[in-house]
């Protein structure tokens, strides 16, 4: 048991951070207490990686336990399957979830599996962090967001924070976590929160409750879901940069919608997505994914099997189109206020 | 035909038509076999380096082949790892112990007792060669046809049927294909079914091993055919770029199914050549002779607790069987590629070899082979005892849902309960 736990939030300091910050300071946090814990990945050491999420800990901690390595994901995340078979903790970063997939036969074939297949002798505790999504004129291949092929691989855990707050703790409960566990981290609310109007100026962190950090060791449960805000006209099923983007629509149409940022999406909280929907008998999923085989099919379908009688609309799903992610047309593509105004007004009208 | 682009001006002329090459073996079913292109060097006549060289100095030995037995059945060269008798009797016994096991487990698999079998004949100096050159707790990253490490490691042989059957006593609960073992206790790292996935898996751990300050190597096997996939350059990469302390091996069985070695590029280089590419030590071994096998890994375990490095090793040998029970190999070779192999069988050598030293006798080695057939026979009694495949003695349903994570997620609990509802519909009587 860490000392620190003893300490409330409540009265733990806390300093406002963005999302890189927080990322940071969840890595020097854990790094500091426990030894097996190592970064590793493309441009992650010396230069403290490209959107500077690990800044300043190879420095701190030496390059045994900070290094850069090759542009190879599937070697990446291989010598990390291998470097906790051995019995560290490793966090290999992979740049864009968009050049995840070279890794991914490491990821499903391996690491999900190593816990299963030797029957316990041998896991995977590694925590892939990821930045991901869009919003951020990234093209093709810097806009992603792959956690579907994730959730459907049995024996991985999937983890998308919304804020600095619950990165940095949501971060930590991964690293601890003896599961091997993909965190996403949406780029584009790396520096401040994001509802959806692009031509408004940018937003930081700075007067955002989610920014409001404690300081030293705290963890967020994986699985756990939070009530973004309380309400009974429908519930919003939603996560990452989406879940500001829903927050700001709805307030801006003045309905009283449930809104759950999931958190985690395996595991997912199904007690608090089942008590909301029976609560407001409707659902709306959100999410920039592209729509077929997305995760949002998984709530949708979930909500019908567990909520049927409780609905009284029909569920509503907006997301990405299918198509791959587009640079000049990125606010036609992105599910932004319109498309959401639209499924929220559906809604009411049943 | 095309002209040239427009821009260039540059005109096509009268080339010839270009050809597109598809490698072939040199012999297929019902063809003689000559093994006379190959290029089998004479033994003990390969240099041996220092261990601490430079990697570019293994560069000959890379094409060469590194042979300790000669025709006189007389161990030579600066190779020889000069064993004694009593390890070489060790050696020989865990080789033909390794054959009578996997003659028993083929035998199962046709007698129905569990579903799928691969065998490692031809191979067994390989796997136990390296594993008697290695410390018990160098970890080990085998492929499908290692089974002799764990056999050299005193595994027990009634602990692997059990697996094979997928019995009530598999320790991997019947969860697992046959033959894909998992034994941490004995350094012996799970199987996978994709290829080649463990080459970077091992250069990590070994990598681990280096942070931590540990002195543990890690060793690698993956075919010659898995070595065309990408997960080992990346290994390659990752063990050069780290210095990593691991022993990395291709065994060249000339053989992926029904591929040839051509399919992995075997036409134009060796794959021990690819080492230097990388920066690596290199070395291209008989792996048909238990000597040069042990000899080779040894080099190259003491270079890795030296820091001095990975090392890329190829066992040049022949899968002298087919690739599984599920494969016929004579509907793709030459059935007299395998008794015709000029490297010979790695047993009958080594059996040779301690004749010639007066170690050994033909009266021995055959009192050896039934004294070991009747040990495969009396573990595959014991394990038997727990049921073979398909044969009532399963594994109590929930266990399927146990370790996918390391907690039960509610969504298992509920597909759990369902699976043992299921169940108790098919058989009202059941009780678990």
């Amino acid at each position: 048991m860490l000392e620190e736990d003893a300490v409330s939030l409540h009265e733990a300091p806390t300093r406002q951070m963005n999302m890189i910050e927080a990322i940071n300071d969840a890595l020097d946090v854990m790094m500091g207490h426990d030894p097996d814990v190592v970064v590793l990945g493309e441009d992650v050491g010396y230069f403290g990686g490209v959107f500077r999420a690990t800044a300043g800990l190879q420095k701190k901690y030496g390059k045994n336990r900070v290094f850069d390595t090759p542009i190879n994901e599937c070697g990446i995340i291989g010598a990390a399957v291998g470097m906790a078979a051995y019995g560290l903790r490793p966090v290999p970063e992979i740049q864009f979830a968009d050049y995840i997939y070279p890794g991914l036969d490491q990821l499903i074939s391996e690491a999900a599996r190593m816990r299963y297949r030797s029957a316990g002798q041998f896991t995977s505790p590694l925590t892939v962090r990821s930045p991901f999504g869009g919003g951020i004129f990234g093209g093709q291949t810097h806009s992603q967001s792959p956690e579907a092929l994730f959730t459907h691989v049995a024996g991985l855990k999937t983890v998308i924070p919304s804020t600095p707050h619950d990165a940095k703790g949501l971060l930590i409960a991964a690293i601890e976590d003896n599961d091997p566990v993909i965190f996403f981290e949406p780029k584009r609310i790396y520096n401040g929160p994001f509802d959806g109007n692009y031509d408004s100026p940018s937003k930081t962190w700075k007067s955002h409750p989610g920014g409001k950090v404690p300081e030293g060791y705290y963890s967020i449960p994986l699985g756990k879901a939070r009530t973004v805000r309380e309400g009974s006209a429908m519930t919003v099923l939603v996560y990452g940069t989406m879940v500001h983007v829903a927050e700001a629509v709805l307030a801006q149409k003045g309905v009283d919608a449930e809104i759950i940022d999931l958190r985690t999406l395996v595991p997912l909280d199904i007690e608090a997505v089942e008590k909301s929907v029976e609560k407001t008998g409707k659902c709306l999923v959100i999410h920039e994914a592209t729509k077929t085989s997305g995760f949002g099919a998984e709530l949708v379908s979930l909500v019908q099997e567990r909520c049927f009688y409780h609905l009284e609309a029909p569920i509503e799903r907006v997301t990405g189109f299918d198509t791959p992610y587009p640079h000049s047309l990125e606010w036609a593509y992105f599910p932004g206020p319109v498309r959401i105004g639209e499924a929220v007004d559906r809604l009411m009208k049943d | 035909m095309a002209e040239g682009p427009a821009r260039s001006g540059k005109p096509r002329g009268n080339l010839p038509p270009l050809e597109f090459y598809v490698p072939e073996p040199r012999y297929r079913p019902g063809d003689v076999v000559d093994y006379s292109h190959l290029e089998i060097p004479e033994a003990g006549a390969a240099r041996r380096p220092d261990e601490a060289c430079d990697a570019k100095e293994t560069w000959p030995l890379t094409t060469d082949l590194i042979r300790v037995l000669d025709e006189n059945d007389q161990a030579v060269g600066p190779w020889d790892p000069k064993l004694d008798p009593e390890t070489l009797r060790g050696m020989l016994r865990t080789m033909a112990l390794t054959r009578a096991f996997d003659d028993r487990m083929y035998r199962g698999q046709r007698q129905g007792k569990t579903s799928f079998y691969m065998k490692s004949t031809g191979e067994e100096a390989i796997s136990v060669a390296c594993a008697f050159a290695l410390a018990d707790d160098d970890m080990v990253f085998p492929s499908y046809r290692q089974q002799g490490i764990l056999i050299s490691r005193g595994y027990p042989l009634v602990e692997m049927i059990n697996q094979i059957y997928s019995n009530r006593a598999d320790r991997l609960k019947g969860r697992q294909l046959p033959i894909m073992y998992s034994a941490k206790d004995y350094g012996f790292f799970t199987i996978s079914g994709n290829l080649a996935t463990q080459f970077p898996q091992a250069v990590g751990w070994s990598m681990a091993s280096a942070i931590k300050g540990d002195t543990r190597i890690a060793t690698s096997f993956i075919g010659e055919g898995s070595s065309a996939e990408g997960d080992f350059h990346a290994a390659m990469t990752f063990a050069a770029v780290y210095n990593a302390p691991v022993v990395l091996n291709i065994v060249n069985n000339q053989w992926a199914i029904s591929s040839f070695s051509g399919f992995a590029g075997s036409e134009r280089t060796t794959f021990a050549a690819r080492a230097n590419g990388y920066g690596i030590a290199g070395l291209r071994v008989d792996g048909n002779d238990a000597l040069a096998v042990y000899a080779a890994m040894d080099w190259a375990a003491n270079r890795a607790r030296a820091n001095k490095g990975p090392t890329l090793i190829e066992h040049f040998t022949y899968r002298a069987e087919g690739h599984s029970t599920s494969d016929d190999p004579s509907a793709y070779r030459s059935a007299r590629e395998a008794e015709d192999w000029p490297l010979g069988d790695p047993v009958m050598r080594l059996k040779n070899h301690l004749i010639a030293l007066g170690e050994w006798s033909d009266e021995q080695h055959a009192e050896m082979d039934k004294a070991l057939a009747e040990e495969v026979r009396a573990a595959t009694k014991d394990a038997e005892k727990n049921g073979i495949l398909g044969h009532g003695l399963h594994h109590p349903f929930h266990t399927m849902f146990e370790d996918v994570f390391e907690e039960l997620p509610w969504n298992l609990r509920e597909q759990a309960d369902q699976a043992i509802s299921e169940r108790r519909t098919k058989f009202p009587e059941w009780k678990e």
